[in-house]
């Protein structure tokens, strides 16, 4: 069907990613539609939508979570499609089928994608079925305390603990004994409920946990993957995401620096196989951890719908995937080439103290954002914005790419320097103490680098 | 008397604690969450729970007392 038909298209999300996604609906010649809470109501991206519906009070669960507001807002604006961003309902499988049931146009994977990768533990079984590695580990729900001390011996110490739901590495830990255990097993299980309550009794999420086999020194490394309604998958390369904190991602680089051809060639293959297997559709990531002594990867689980670090990708390869996204959902498989070209490397700029990573909320009272050859900036605020408490510490995502990884960090430095945030906390000097950090500087880092950089 | 007030802004997300409680180095008296963070606000001093501040759902200000402890 004609791209005509998606527009207007409604932007379920807030933010650096609502507006994002905007300017690429813009550019197709589309009308853009934003919804916001009362906190947001000033925000750039509720003035550079064509059309701004208020879905309520700055509570999440009172406004971007609210499939209801969402679709009431959809029909009173007389939109044709829904682009969920990330976070917030793009992985709720119950809100992508509402969306289709009302008969408008869900801009990511079918609901059945969604529901089988969302569980973590189904999507490690169901890859591990398709011949992708996958760590040791639980291949039932861990219901228990007792079963999970069982499961921890039988796979071994240093052991991950992770929720089955949900994401962005809340309710994540490592124990290296049993006394450990217990405690991770508890945080576990306290995320999971709250994940359940948050997910309105619908999906696939609940408070089950999974246990699996801790690899000491990895490095994280996903596969940005595009299927096709022709039933093609094309891996569009990879992104390393190995330096985090709190098992969250701060810098994001690619090509990865610590994996050899052969390696990239054979992640590459598995995403596709991973993408082929529950017959994706849209723009989707494959996260896995490269074990960098044995230089071998386990699949860690799929992300069905755009990443906050796309620009990597978008930067190497020239592709818009958010324009992607849209095609797919329109029903035409453009012909993209999967070559990419130079080194890009992603800072997210988040307002939090740069020493503790505690969150720094406040007004932006100075904000100049860098310019210039190689430098891209995706922000979702402005000088004078409050930002507020409610929702992640994302502010904006500053993106170098070059010739060469020297070339990009050169940039990067330049870049972090020019960049002005005043206001609330911020971890631009966190981003210019990791550029001048050796560890990082050589390539050869591990998840473990923030944690090192800190002690 | 030790007061302890809160490092930002933040929802209280849960309150641990209860005035009268006894409480020692080291023990959670709220759970804030802000930016979808969960921070535990903690007491360094031995004592009992003499005011508590806040409740759970309130959103408090950098410098907001939380709690005293006697």
């Amino acid at each position: 069907m004609p791209i005509e038909t998606l527009g207007p298209v409604l932007i379920a999300n807030r933010g650096e990613i609502a507006r994002r996604i905007i300017r690429t609906v813009k550019q197709m010649g589309l009308r853009a539609i934003a919804v916001h809470s009362e906190a947001d109501t000033g925000l750039p991206f509720v003035r550079e939508a064509d059309e701004a519906v208020l879905l309520g009070p700055a509570d999440p669960a009172q406004s971007y979570l609210d499939a209801g507001k969402v679709l009431e807002a959809a029909r009173a604006t007389g939109a044709k499609s829904i682009h969920p961003g990330y976070g917030f309902l793009a992985e709720n499988a119950a809100f992508a089928r509402a969306v289709i049931d009302a008969g408008l146009v869900w801009i990511g994977p079918a609901p059945e994608a969604i529901a089988r990768m969302g569980d973590k533990i189904n999507a490690r079984n169901l890859m591990e079925d398709a011949g992708v590695p996958v760590a040791a580990g639980t291949r039932e729900p861990v219901t228990d305390l007792e079963l999970a001390v069982k499961a921890a011996y039988e796979i071994g110490f240093p052991v991950m603990v992770k929720t089955a739901g949900g994401g962005g590495g809340i309710g994540m830990s490592v124990a290296h004994d049993e006394a450990g255990l217990v405690k991770a097993y508890e945080q576990a299980s306290r995320a999971a409920a709250r994940f359940a309550g948050a997910a309105t009794g619908d999906g696939p999420v609940g408070p089950a946990i999974l246990l699996e086999r801790f690899i000491e020194r990895a490095r994280h490394v996903e596969v940005q993957i595009l299927g096709l309604p022709d039933g093609r998958v094309v891996a569009l390369g990879e992104r390393d995401c190995s330096v985090q904190r709190r098992h969250q991602k701060v810098v994001e680089e690619s090509p990865s620096p610590g994996i050899t051809p052969e390696l990239r060639a054979s992640m590459l293959a598995a995403a596709v196989r991973a993408g082929e297997t529950v017959g994706y559709l849209g723009a989707g990531t494959v996260e896995c951890l490269v074990d960098t002594d044995r230089q071998d990867f386990v699949f860690l689980e799929m992300n069905t719908r755009l990443q906050v670090e796309h620009p990597v990708t978008e930067l190497v390869t020239g592709l818009d995937l958010v324009a992607l996204q849209l095609w797919v959902a329109a029903g035409e498989s453009p012909d993209v080439r999967p070559a990419t070209s130079g080194h890009a490397i992603e800072f997210r700029v988040y307002a939090e103290d740069p020493k503790r990573f505690f969150p720094g909320p406040g007004k932006i009272t100075a904000w100049r954002e860098p310019a210039g050859e190689g430098v891209r900036v995706d922000s979702g605020y402005a000088e004078g914005d409050m930002v507020t408490p409610f929702y992640d510490p994302l502010m904006a995502k500053l993106c170098v790419h070059a010739a060469t990884r020297a070339e990009a960090l050169d940039r990067a430095r330049r870049a972090v320097e020019e960049f002005v945030v005043e206001g609330p906390k911020n971890n631009l000097p966190f981003c210019a103490e990791l550029l001048d950090h050796p560890e990082f500087g050589s390539g050869d880092y591990d998840t473990g680098l923030v944690g090192r950089m800190r002690t | 008397m030790a007061e302890v007030r809160a490092e930002m802004v933040a929802n209280v997300w849960k309150v641990v604690v209860q005035e009268g409680d006894t409480v020692s180095d080291g023990d959670t008296l709220v759970i804030l969450e802000s930016m979808k963070m969960e921070i535990p606000v903690l007491t360094e001093d031995d004592g009992v729970v003499a005011q508590l501040k806040v409740k759970e759902g309130d959103v408090i200000q950098e410098g907001d007392l939380i709690a005293v402890i006697e």
